[in-house]
């Protein structure tokens, strides 16, 4: 993968992607081991509590109602941010969000700045933009420095270096950190780090950071964190400035009792992170003097008009759903060609870009609902796949080898006669491609076109000469001669 | 012209006593209604043979609405909600004012009962609404229907192999089946079950899924079909022919020689017949 | 700019929704839908009294922060005794703290304001705090006489943190409900030490935050 970021308008297409990673041994084996250490600790933390699904359906009808009264909420945080000394601006779009952000930075004279992991700043590309205005951003999630450093692009929302093991870390701190010595043990890695940053952390002046929530009723932010990263830069900068999609407020300091026993059981599977921050506006004795929210829309508002797609707007970025995902174990991250991967990514991605620059995503699952069923605020991202699938279908129009196989099935199904004409074509057309086994059996081992991906590992057994119809009325007969 | 089938049912049934006592005792005789499943109705014949082979035995006779199709899943699923939406309309028809409809099939059932609702909405018709309001509940996919409708784990069944039971995600999530069919396949006299691992994954058939993303659909199965030849059975059953079809189809591909087979199939099992 | 962003997004907003502009009417609308939100998870101590602080125990240790169950009179000695061992002499300490605290034998450096060069030059930092939640292992601080700024309890590479008893509760929505009164100051929520899971999900403690962690709770 290359330092290039990943931009669903240049991706390849899913099945094409999931090829080229499919091919990475290393990644796979790293990906496989990450989920599989992450979804036993999930599992284990979220069966100690008896109350758990009440959890997920206080938290589905919380962040529902927010988005029910999304305006109200947003311009209620921006009273109360103001009015406690926060500055708030509005970006429509990723472009207007770079825009307010660099121009923040500017004001500010700062050369550098350092960063929290944020999705978002990942989402609007904020780094490239920062590095053209000369402004350089250190990433200070243990993740993001390995990421950063290695000019890799994140494959996970929670854990985005997932996909590198400790040697493949080895290598990138000793190059970037310029440590030859360097040992291989997450411990000496992360000691490692900590050294590196820790001169960033007391020497730079302005922080960026994301949010995890946004409180109306105080103007307070909160942002949840592990390292202690979070903390260096909402705290030691003299300005700071957080991005923030206009989805993650929420109505009160009091639903956070609700959030923050979801999100840290979901994504990293322990009880609660080792740090949450919570703070409001500008506090002349504590943290930075200057405070920006940009509260960012960047196509939110067109998924909040799509009375089925909405509910993909209550994802509070736990990354379980990623963990679960059958396919995001095969594949790993980068082949959703988006900083957000997995069945999250699946529904976000298209939505966030115009349909047409992520087509194949909604289809990059086998609707199995492992997703669903770990989501903490229950968001049923299959219903959403199949939602957005038929979108693609109505762009695609009928014109193309599948759209005509699918009205020609479906004029079939309409028809019991049409059917039954159909099953015997099937039999006389398949006919040519079936082998017998030693017992008699016969076997596809080849097909043409479109099936052709059901044979490149699996045979087909062929068609009974008899179907079940067929068998039922001769039966039928049988019955009414032996009745009568 | 269906209690004569019952009597002869019953007398090739192996048993000495009158199974239908035996297995139903004191249980009205329900009219069930078979919804085969298009691809049942093509590729499986013999598992809808089963099924009408086990009700009857428990003493329910069978009916098969002639003008069935198909229940909508590949196209709904697909994004042809267009395509799929008439095939609901089609389904009530052919079943409307059925006693109980019973589908070899969960991913099938689960289309019904996640959708069908919605789809009823979608077409503007209040009666089509009502119908398929009253209609759903009377849909049972087929062991739930043993364990859940009749309240029935022993159905008289003999099947002397060794069996891993593969939970497909439609069966398994969205109708809740939970431990049902093993209990259904513990009670078989004769069957060696053992559990596979990583009972909850995905298979990755996924329907189209699995000729649209060929490869990523490839790795999962190798890791279903790993758990299954771990387990040394000689058999795979499920639910879901559809989950079937593809393992069956690597299995034979890598010839395995474990065979895969309906749940129906093995309760149809009869001593005499072994 | 025509219309700024701020009316644009939320004129999008209002018509994705099918609303108006506020209006009186829309607070008591939310207000009232707020209200009737579903919550039908625990939101009250299960537990008898003991047992959480027993629970608040475990799930500390669990963390590796070494904890010490005191009566009121044998903070001071606590304290010397666990700097002691953990080999620290210079403790910055917000302004505030309780003054048994500052034992003989030590040097505290009151918070005025040092720089974060300063914060990262001391061994230590000794706090109060508002409340603790066993469910989870968390200790809450906030910027209140006796806890300090953030940046105090974060900079330093050891923190030592008083818990009264009567600041335990059991459960997260507990503890929220506590803070609702204090929210508008900075709050931290700490659970163990800082730590990453980043490199083969192989739990390091101590990257950025304190690296170690101990606890007194006071009778």
């Amino acid at each position: 993968m290359s330092g290039t970021a990943l931009d669903p308008k240049t991706a390849p297409t899913f099945p094409m992607a999931a090829r080229s990673m499919m091919g990475d041994t290393q990644l796979r084996k790293n990906v496989r081991h990450a989920t599989d250490v992450i979804q036993a600790k999930r599992a284990r933390v979220v069966g100690e509590m008896p109350d758990w699904q009440e959890l997920r359906e206080a938290g589905k009808q919380i962040r529902q109602h927010t988005m029910e009264h999304l305006d109200f909420y947003l311009e209620e945080f921006e009273r109360n941010c103001t009015k406690a000394g926060g500055v708030v601006h509005w970006a429509r779009d990723a472009a207007e969000a770079r825009q307010i952000i660099v121009g923040l930075v500017k004001e500010a004279g700062a050369q550098e700045v350092i960063k929290i992991k944020s999705m978002t700043t990942e989402e609007i590309q904020l780094n490239v933009a920062l590095e053209a205005e000369g402004i350089h951003a250190y990433e200070t999630d243990l993740a993001e420095l390995i990421i950063q450093l290695g000019h890799d692009q994140p494959s996970h929302i929670v854990v985005p270096a997932l996909h590198k093991n400790r040697q493949q870390i080895r290598e990138i701190f000793r190059r970037e950190m310029n440590l030859p010595e360097l040992g291989e043990s997450p411990q000496d890695l992360a000691d490692a780090a900590r050294r590196f940053l820790r001169e960033k952390f007391l020497r730079v002046k302005t922080g960026v950071s994301g949010a995890n929530f946004l409180i109306a009723e105080t103007g307070g932010v909160c942002v949840v964190e592990s390292e202690g990263n979070g903390r260096m830069c909402l705290t030691l900068p003299e300005t700071l400035i957080t991005v923030a999609g206009i989805d993650k407020v929420v109505p009160r300091f009091a639903d956070l009792e609700v959030l923050l026993q979801l999100l840290p059981r979901s994504a990293t599977g322990e009880r609660m992170n080792p740090y949450n921050s919570i703070w409001t506006g500008v506090d002349a004795a504590d943290g930075p003097k200057v405070f920006h929210v940009v509260l960012m829309d960047n196509a939110r508002t067109e998924i909040l008009g799509d009375a089925e797609g909405r509910q993909t707007l209550n994802c509070i970025r736990c990354g379980a759903c990623q963990n679960a995902c059958p396919v995001y174990r095969q594949t790993g991250g980068h082949a959703y060609g988006s900083v957000y991967a997995g069945p999250i990514g699946a529904i976000l991605t298209p939505q966030l870009q115009e349909m047409h620059h992520a087509q194949t995503l909604p289809y990059a699952s086998s609707l199995c609902g492992a997703c669903y069923e770990v989501c903490p605020v229950k968001i049923n991202i299959p219903e959403v796949l199949i939602h957005l699938r038929n979108k693609v279908v109505k762009q695609n129009g009928m014109l193309n080898a599948e759209a005509l196989a699918m009205r020609a099935m479906g004029i079939i199904f309409r028809s019991e006669r049409r059917f039954r004409a159909a099953q015997r074509m099937g039999r006389m057309a398949e006919a040519p491609l079936v082998r017998k086994d030693g017992r008699g059996q016969g076997w596809i081992g080849w097909l043409p076109g479109l099936l052709g991906g059901w044979t490149q590992v699996r045979d087909l057994q062929s068609m009974p000469e008899e179907t079940f119809r067929d068998w039922w009325e001769k039966r039928e007969k049988k019955e009414v001669t032996r009745g009568n | 012209m269906r209690r004569g089938n019952v009597v002869s049912i019953e007398s090739s049934c192996g048993w000495k006593e009158n199974c239908w006592q035996k297995f139903s005792p004191r249980r009205p005789v329900l009219r069930v209604s078979l919804f085969i499943t298009c691809y049942n109705d093509t590729l499986f014949p013999a598992t809808g043979k089963a099924v009408v082979r086990v009700l009857e035995r428990l003493g329910h006779t069978v009916d098969f609405p002639a003008g069935q199709t198909c229940c909508g899943q590949m196209h709904w699923n697909t994004g042809y909600q267009a395509e799929a939406l008439p095939l609901l309309s089609r389904f009530v028809e052919q079943f409307r004012g059925s006693e109980a409809v019973v589908v070899p099939s969960s991913s099938c059932v689960a289309m019904m009962r996640d959708h069908y609702p919605k789809m009823a909405e979608e077409l503007h018709d209040a009666k089509l609404k009502a119908e398929v309001a009253e209609l759903l509940p009377k849909v049972f996919e087929f062991s739930e229907f043993l364990t859940k409708r009749l309240g029935l784990e022993d159905v008289g069944a003999y099947y002397p192999h060794r069996v891993t039971y593969h939970a497909s995600c439609h069966g398994l999530r969205n109708l809740g089946l939970g431990d049902g069919p093993q209990r259904l396949l513990r009670a078989v006299r004769g069957i060696d079950l053992v559990e596979i691992a990583g009972l909850e994954q995905c298979c990755g058939f996924g329907g189209t899924f699995a000729v649209k993303n060929a490869e990523v659909s490839s790795a999962m199965l190798a890791e279903k079909t790993t758990a299954i030849l771990n387990t040394k059975a000689e058999a795979c059953t499920a639910c879901d022919n559809s989950c079937l079809m593809h393992i069956q189809g690597a299995l034979h591909r890598q010839r395995t020689g474990v065979q895969t087979v309906h749940l129906a199939e093995i309760l149809a099992g009869d001593e005499g017949a072994q | 700019m025509a219309t700024s962003g701020r009316e644009e997004v939320l004129g999008r907003i209002r018509s994705a929704m099918v609303r108006g502009a506020e209006t009186g009417s829309r607070v008591e609308e939310a207000h009232a839908a707020w209200a009737g939100l579903r919550r039908g998870y625990q939101r009250s101590a299960r537990r008898e009294r003991g047992a959480v602080i027993e629970l608040l125990v475990d799930r500390l240790v669990d963390y590796d922060a070494q904890v010490l169950h005191v009566g009121r009179g044998e903070v001071a000695a606590t304290v010397a005794r666990m700097l002691t061992a953990r080999g620290v002499r210079r403790l910055v300490v917000p302004k505030g703290l309780r003054a048994e605290v500052l034992v003989p034998g030590f040097e505290f450096v009151e918070d005025e304001g040092l720089s974060s060069a300063e914060l990262n030059d001391v061994d230590g930092v000794i706090t109060e705090s508002t409340v603790a939640i066993a469910e989870t292992g968390t200790i809450v601080l906030q910027n209140a006489p006796g806890q300090g700024r953030r940046a105090v309890s974060l900079v330093p590479d050891y923190h030592l943190c008083l818990v009264e008893l009567a600041n335990v509760v059991e459960t997260v929505p507990e503890a929220m409900d506590r803070l609702a009164a204090t929210s508008a100051l900075a709050t931290t929520f700490i659970s163990g030490p800082s730590a990453t899971a980043d490199i083969e999900m192989t739990r390091i403690k101590g990257v950025h935050g304190p690296r170690f962690l101990d606890v007194i709770l006071v009778e």
